[in-house]
C-alpha cells in the first residue's frame, strides 16, 4: 500500500537554511544538505528546498545546491521558489532536482505548467498554491502569489483543478491563515482541494504539535504532510511523527 | 570492469551514477555506442515518455547494441522507464493506435495504471511516493533486503505481468515492481532515491555484475 509521506521543508537563502535550525548533532546546521541527510536518517520521505530570495544573483547558488543534493542525497527532493520561465525549470532539472514547484509563474501564464509537464514529465512538476480563506465566504479560498503578497482573485479549488488538467503531478497547498500559527493544517481547505483533483496533495502550513500530522491525512485527506520549524528546532523528529501516524492507522514507511 | 549508464539525454542520471559509484563500481555515463558495446554491465535509467525515449535510443543506434549485449549475457538494470523499455511495446500517448515498439526483451505491453481498482475505488495517478515491494521469487537483486521493503516510486505507467516478475506492488492494481530474466533486471521504483534500501539494491547489482 502506498504510504503517506512526511516532508520536511527548508527555507533557503544564499545557500543557507534560514528560519533557525536548532540541532545539536549537526556539524553545520545551516547547510541544507547536512540537514537533509539528518532527515533522511530519521525517515523523511522526501525534502523540499524553498528558495526564499530567488533574485537572479542567488539563483546560481540554488542551482548549485540542487546539483550538490543530487550527488549527496539518497531521497527525492523538490526545489521551489523563483521559477520565472520554462528555462528556469530546465536549469534546475538539469542540475538534478527531482521535482520543482511553480507558483507565481503558473498564475501569470498557466501554459508554463503544460509546457513544463510535457518537457519534463508530470512527476517533476508540482504547483504550489498559497491560499487564504475569503472574508466574505468561509468555504472559499483565494489564491495569492508573490510570497502571499498579491491576491489573484482565483479560487483555490478551481485553480487546483486547472493545474491538474494542465499536467501538474502534485499540488503543494499552503494555508496562509494557518502558516506559522501552530494551530494545525486548514483541513477544510486541504480536503476541498484533495477531493477536487486526482493528483496527490501535499498539505502545508500550521503544524505545531504531533497530532496535527495525522489530522492532515485523516481530516484533510492529504497524501503528504509538510512541516518546517517543528523539525528544524528538534521539537519533533520525523520518526516520532510517523509513529504517531501509524498509531492512527495511517500507512507510513518506518 | 566498467558499468555504463546509458545516457539518452532525458533527465538526470547523476544520482544513479553516484548510487552505483558509492560501492566502488567503475561507472561512466555515456551515449557512445562503442562504450556501451564494451561495457561489463549496463544501466538504463530514465523518466519521461516511452515513445520519445525509444526514438532517441534508435536514433543514437543504442537499441541494437543493447539488445546484442543483453543476448551476450551482459548484466543489465533498467530503472523506471528503463524497465518499461525492456518490453515489447508501450501504449503511452498512442490513443487507440498500435503501441510503440520497445526493446522486446520481455513479453507484453506497458500500459497506464488504472485510476480505479476492481472495487471502483479511486487512486491518485501518478503513483508517487513510497510503497512496499513484495518479493514473489528469490533474486540476488534483493539480497539482504526485507521481503516487503518500501521503495520510492513515481510513474503513471506499469509493466505487464509475466513469468519474469520477481516483486510486486499494489496501487490500483497489483503490478510488477521488479523483474528478472537471467542477466536482465528491471525495477519500477527508483533505487537511487530509496534511501538505504535502494543503496543496498544498487550494491547488489554491482556485486552480481562484478562476480560474473
Amino acid at each position: 500500500m502506498l504510504t503517506k509521506r512526511v516532508i520536511p521543508c527548508m527555507d533557503v537563502k544564499d545557500g543557507r537554511v534560514v528560519k533557525g535550525v536548532n540541532f545539536v548533532n549537526l556539524r553545520d546546521a545551516g547547510d541544507p544538505i547536512e540537514l537533509a541527510r539528518r532527515y533522511d536518517e530519521e525517515g523523511a520521505d522526501e525534502v523540499i528546498f524553498l528558495d526564499i530570495t530567488a533574485t537572479s544573483d542567488d539563483r546560481a547558488t540554488t542551482v548549485d545546491l540542487a546539483s550538490r543534493a543530487s550527488e549527496q542525497l539518497h531521497l527525492p527532493y523538490m526545489v521551489g521558489g523563483g521559477f520565472r520561465s520554462i528555462d528556469d525549470v530546465r536549469t534546475m532539472i538539469a542540475a538534478g532536482a527531482d521535482k520543482v514547484s511553480i507558483n507565481s509563474a503558473a498564475v501569470k501564464d498557466p501554459r508554463v505548467v503544460t509546457l513544463a509537464a510535457e518537457a519534463f514529465g508530470t512527476q517533476a512538476i508540482i504547483v504550489a498554491i498559497d491560499a487564504k480563506r475569503r472574508a466574505d465566504n468561509p468555504n472559499k479560498w483565494e489564491v495569492y502569489v508573490a510570497g502571499g503578497r498579491t491576491a489573484t482573485g482565483l479560487d483555490a479549488v478551481e485553480w487546483a483543478k486547472e493545474v491538474a488538467r494542465r499536467g501538474a503531478g502534485e499540488i503543494m497547498l499552503t494555508s496562509m491563515d494557518r502558516d506559522g500559527s501552530r494551530e494545525g493544517f486548514d483541513c477544510a481547505l486541504t480536503r476541498a482541494v484533495a477531493r477536487a483533483v486526482e493528483i496527490p496533495v501535499i498539505a502545508s502550513g500550521g503544524v505545531g504539535k504531533l497530532e496535527h500530522f495525522a489530522e492532515g491525512i485523516l481530516e484533510g485527506e492529504a497524501d503528504a504532510v509538510l512541516a518546517a520549524s517543528v523539525f528544524h528546532f528538534g521539537e519533533l523528529t520525523v520518526r516520532q511523527v510517523k509513529q504517531d501516524m501509524r498509531k492512527h492507522g495511517i500507512p507510513v514507511r518506518l | 570492469m566498467k558499468t555504463v549508464i546509458i545516457d539518452y539525454h532525458k533527465g538526470n542520471i547523476r544520482s544513479v551514477e553516484r548510487g552505483l559509484a558509492a560501492h566502488g563500481a567503475d561507472v561512466v555515463v555515456s551515449d557512445d555506442v562503442r562504450r556501451i558495446a564494451d561495457a561489463g554491465a549496463l544501466v538504463l535509467p530514465g523518466v519521461g515518455a516511452f515513445a520519445d525515449a525509444m526514438g532517441t535510443l534508435n536514433e543514437l543506434g543504442i537499441s541494437s547494441v543493447v539488445k546484442e549485449r543483453i543476448a551476450a549475457g551482459v548484466p543489465f538494470l533498467g530503472i523506471c522507464l528503463g524497465l518499461h523499455l525492456l518490453f515489447e511495446g508501450g501504449s503511452e500517448h498512442v490513443a487507440g493506435g498500435d503501441p510503440t515498439p520497445g526493446l522486446g526483451i520481455l513479453p507484453g505491453v506497458v500500459n497506464a495504471l488504472p485510476k480505479l481498482d476492481a472495487g471502483g475505488q479511486t487512486y491518485k495517478i501518478p503513483h508517487v511516493g513510497w510503497n512496499s515491494v513484495s518479493q514473489v521469487s528469490s533474486s540476488p537483486l534483493f539480497a539482504g533486503i526485507a521481503p516487503d521493503e518500501h521503495f520510492y516510486f513515481t510513474h503513471s505507467y506499469c509493466a505487464p505481468a509475466s513469468a519474469y516478475t520477481i516483486a510486486e506492488t499494489e496501487h490500483s492494481v497489483t503490478f510488477p515492481s521488479a523483474v528478472q530474466c537471467e542477466n536482465v533486471f528491471g525495477v519500477q521504483f527508483h533505487p537511487e532515491k530509496s534511501s538505504s534500501a535502494g543503496a543496498r539494491l544498487l550494491k547488489n547489482f554491482s556485486e552480481l555484475a562484478e562476480s560474473r
